[in-house]
């Protein structure tokens, strides 16, 4: 009998042994996933991830040790309690005393592990005196992120993917930081506390980075609070946590830590840019200049519905569309205030600048064979805002 | 009609105006089998599209479709039908009565199960596609940003709380007034007592979800704002009334469960169950538990920190029951006179591998811990581990179990062995990796992901394959058994087998129990 279960059960491994030898050697391993064997959670580099590592050590080890007990126990009897032994089974079927033990020395085990976690939770929550405030918003399928300051303008960017679709689909290698990397990171200062104010602009969105140990959903209407400071730079990378629809495993976060003069000149910076484009908005471009713009904010906010020759996909065709070769109020009143029949269409008054949103409309208008000929200055939107 | 009470009806209307316990319970039986199929090849989809990373056979709008579908069927069309379906054939049996107390409604309450399944599916070929939105339908996701088939899903999901209330009521009803002269209720089988506690669940929560999706219903198509800040509602409220029910569900799922094994185990060990009393109270501590744990679920929305502390507490405390009912099995073994047939087997790797998921779900009950976790891998291994490992291991030794006495012939023990070593490595080969990919930052229900995720998840794959090949053959052995199984007679077929049910000749004729016997 015995000897008939082994035969079985090495029949059942056969398929295992053979897949497994099979699996340990992919095509496309290589150095480009360093962290290829990477089996446990990571301290990460701020303190509260410490802390939440070593409490799930100890809890992992907790249970390990009651695992032995418990299936030791049971594998010896297993072992040494079988009928083919020829043993007569006992009759025994209560015992208050031992009931009461193991009743009350795992809930003296529960105390023990409360404690640890409440002090940890505690720390979590303290959201109090951060030195800088960021305010995450999630959208499908992207984040927003806004500095904001006491002194000079806020600035405020989106942090769209920029895994390419070919990568996604195949049609060419795949980057080291696949579906990691984001065009514009995140950037802040080191051994800095910083507070992160989270919202979402349409459904549920978790901004979650864990080597920062921040994971906090991002709920449209509600503002969360979550804080890190990063004691080491680098660059760490997370992704959206919560079922958000269609492109939920497409929006990474990308924090960027760097030291703390670095983020005040990037932070220069960027106000600079925020001045520049204020400047921008007063001017007049050419069909060149906007068609050229309109294209790469086409490919960063329309392409992924759109498609990359505007054939439609999730959202409708763009070529020959009614809409970009119809009336120009009707066209940027749907692309500016997006759909009231499918809430997939966004409204991207809010997520592109006038200067952006006058080029990609002058770009639907006048690309995949759209010849309206259409020149839509930022001035234009602005008065179109204005004038709603 | 005189010769009704002497056999079934022939042809199709024995089954279409069945009212026999015996018969609804084969129906249930077998259509949570095809949905297990049909949930099963759902998931064979999911695992393949994630053998590598990039996107090579669907896209991600239908990759969510098939997450949700594959979450739905298993949990309301395959795993807790499964369970009904036992209790039909059982509990008359196990108490001594000659059939449930409301059989017409029990009639309807099957009946009414594979419409509303047909509609949830029908769904897939709507304009818009299906529900994409997770088992967990979180607004506004699946309310505002739902595709239009929602409104099906929604007819869908009420259709089956309606069918779980009157099959709830027909147990509570059964074991209240039909229970044999002399059977009290602390001597009523633990897979009773189980099932009593789980429909009384049932009665409490089906009517929350129901009144979760009424409210998404509302927000869609009649203008109000439950669930949208933009009205004076919160998006976070539907997590609150949907985990008021899916905590308590999830008990639903494991209870019988827990009750099937509680059989099973003293059978094979020839040893009564240890700690009869302090099984029924653990039981009904988890039950009382279930209410108020909820938010454990969803430590991330920003609870105060009170509300958090709070369900941690409480959720800690449900190790305190649930190891109880572990090491009262493993002390009913324990000088036994142990023999490893098939139900033994999947009842023994039941008991590991749930308490591995007992182990990981004390790590999650962790609030500071489980910001790491949550939403992660980690958390889908955990709960595969107590539902596919707990539930879906247990009605599979159930079956094993009790074929025999419903058929009378049979099951090829070798096969069942085969299968059971089968399924035990492919389930592990599955889901212990996810553990790993989990704790190093792969979120759950993406489509694609990172290399780094690549070689544990292709691996993940290859035991998901042989997992789902093994049901295979679980589904050929039953046929086989059926079919053309070697017959016998005895009325206990195990020797260490005890209770009402094994002193019924075999096959179990299609009346049981028509004069109540006395129980001692």
């Amino acid at each position: 009998m015995l000897r008939k279960a082994r035969s079985v059960f090495w029949l059942a491994m056969f398929p295992v042994f053979l897949l497994l030898s099979g699996a340990l050697s992919p095509a496309w391993a290589d150095e480009k996933a360093d962290r290829r064997y990477q089996v446990n959670m990571e301290p990460g580099v701020t303190e509260i991830g410490a802390d939440i590592f070593s409490l799930h050590m100890l809890i992992f080890w907790i249970c390990v040790v009651i695992g032995i007990v418990v299936f030791g126990v049971m594998f010896y009897s297993i072992y040494a309690h079988r009928k083919s032994r020829g043993v007569t089974p006992a009759t025994f079927h209560e015992s208050t005393k031992v009931e009461i033990a193991w009743t009350v020395v795992p809930f003296l085990i529960l105390l023990g592990m409360a404690v640890p976690a409440t002090s940890t939770l505690i720390d979590v929550y303290d959201t109090e005196d951060a030195e800088i405030d960021i305010l995450v918003t999630g959208y499908q399928w992207k984040w927003k992120y806004e500095y904001l300051s006491d002194e000079g303008e806020n600035v405020s960017f989106f942090s769209n993917l920029k895994t390419a679709q070919e990568e996604i689909y195949n049609e060419d290698d795949k980057g080291q930081f696949y579906l990691l990397d984001v065009d514009e990171p995140m950037v802040i200062p080191v051994d800095t506390k910083v507070r992160f104010l989270v919202t979402a602009y349409d459904v549920i969105h978790s901004m979650w980075v864990p080597e920062l140990a921040v994971k906090k959903d991002a709920i449209p209407g509600f503002i969360n609070e979550t804080w890190t400071r990063a004691t080491e730079t680098g660059v760490y990378r997370g992704q959206c946590a919560e079922l958000c629809g269609k492109d939920h495993g497409f929006m990474p976060v990308v924090v960027n830590v760097v030291e703390r003069d670095e983020y005040d000149q990037w932070l220069a910076e960027k106000q600079a840019q925020a001045a520049e484009i204020a400047a921008l908005m007063e001017q007049t471009f050419s069909m060149d200049e906007l068609v050229t713009r309109g294209k790469d904010v086409y490919d960063r906010a329309c392409l992924a519905c759109h498609g990359a020759n505007g054939e439609g996909g999730v959202g409708k065709a763009i070529a020959g569309s009614a809409i970009a070769m119809g009336p120009l109020g009707g066209h940027m009143d749907i692309v500016i205030n997006g759909s009231r029949n499918n809430a997939a269409m966004q409204a991207f008054g809010g997520q592109l600048n006038d200067v952006d949103m006058a080029a990609v409309l002058t770009f639907q208008r006048n690309a995949f064979g759209n010849n309206m000929g259409d020149l839509i200055q930022p001035i234009d939107v602005y008065n179109y805002k204005q004038g709603q | 009609m005189g010769d009704h009470h002497h056999g079934p009806a022939k042809g199709l209307s024995r089954w279409l105006f069945a009212t026999n316990h015996k018969d609804i319970g084969t129906m249930y039986l077998w259509f949570s089998f095809a949905m297990f199929l049909v949930g099963g090849a759902f998931a064979m989809i999911i695992r393949a599209e994630l053998f590598q990373p990039g996107m090579q056979l669907i896209r991600p709008e239908f990759f969510n479709q098939m997450t949700t579908m594959h979450g739905l069927i298993m949990v309301f069309g395959a795993i807790m039908p499964a369970f009904v379906g036992l209790a039909n054939w059982m509990i008359p049996m196990m108490i001594g009565a000659p059939d449930m107390a409301l059989p017409r409604m029990n009639n309807w309450s099957f009946w009414i199960l594979p419409p509303a399944f047909l509609l949830l599916l029908a769904t897939m070929f709507m304009e818009g596609g299906g529900p994409a939105f997770g088992w967990t339908f979180y607004a506004p996701l699946s309310t505002t940003y739902a595709p239009p088939s929602v409104t099906f899903f929604i007819f869908g999901v009420h259709i089956l709380g309606l069918s779980s209330i009157m099959g709830s009521i027909n147990i509570v009803a059964t074991v209240m007034n039909l229970r044999a002269p002399g059977m009290t209720y602390m001597k009523m089988p633990l897979f009773v007592w189980t099932w009593f506690i789980t429909a009384y669940l049932l009665i409490a929560v089906m009517p929350v979800l129901a009144g979760a999706v009424t409210m998404m219903l509302m927000d869609i198509h009649f203008g109000t704002s439950f669930f949208s800040a933009a009205g004076g509602g919160d998006p976070v409220l539907f997590q609150h009334v949907f985990w008021f029910f899916g905590h308590p569900e999830v008990y639903i799922i494991i209870l019988p469960a827990f009750g099937v094994v509680s059989q099973i185990i003293p059978a094979f060990a020839r040893k009564p169950l240890f700690g009869y009393d302090s099984m029924v109270y653990a039981t009904a501590s988890i039950a009382f538990l279930s209410f108020i744990v909820w938010a454990h679920h969803m430590y991330t929305v920003g609870m105060p920190i009170a509300g958090e502390l709070f369900f941690m507490y409480a959720t800690m405390l449900i190790a305190v029951p649930t190891g109880v009912k572990v090491f009262n099995w493993i002390t009913t073994m324990w000088r036994g006179a142990m023999t490893f047939e098939t139900p033994m087997l999947f009842c023994i790797g039941f008991v590991v591998l749930f308490t591995i998921g007992g182990f990981t779900g004390l790590m999650l009950s962790i609030a500071p811990s489980d910001f790491q976790y949550h939403d992660s891998y980690f958390v889908v291994a955990h709960f595969h581990y107590v539902m596919v490992a707990g539930a879906v291991f247990s009605m599979t030794a159930a079956v094993y179990y009790w074929l025999p006495k419903w058929c009378g012939k049979m099951y090829n023990e070798t096969m069942g062995k085969t299968h059971f070593w089968i399924s035990f490595i492919g389930f592990n080969v599955t889901f212990f990796p996810q553990h790993f990919v989990g704790l190093a930052g792969m979120p759950r229900r993406i489509p694609d992901y990172a290399l780094q995720f690549a070689d544990f998840n292709m691996i993940s794959s290859i035991g998901a394959f042989i997992y789902g090949a093994s049901q295979i053959l679980f589904l050929y052995n039953v046929i086989a058994t059926i079919v053309g199984g070697k017959p016998i007679s005895d009325e206990k077929v195990w020797d260490g087998a005890e209770g009402l049910e094994w002193t019924v000749p075999t096959p179990a004729p299609f009346h049981t129990f028509s004069t109540p016997p006395q129980v001692r």
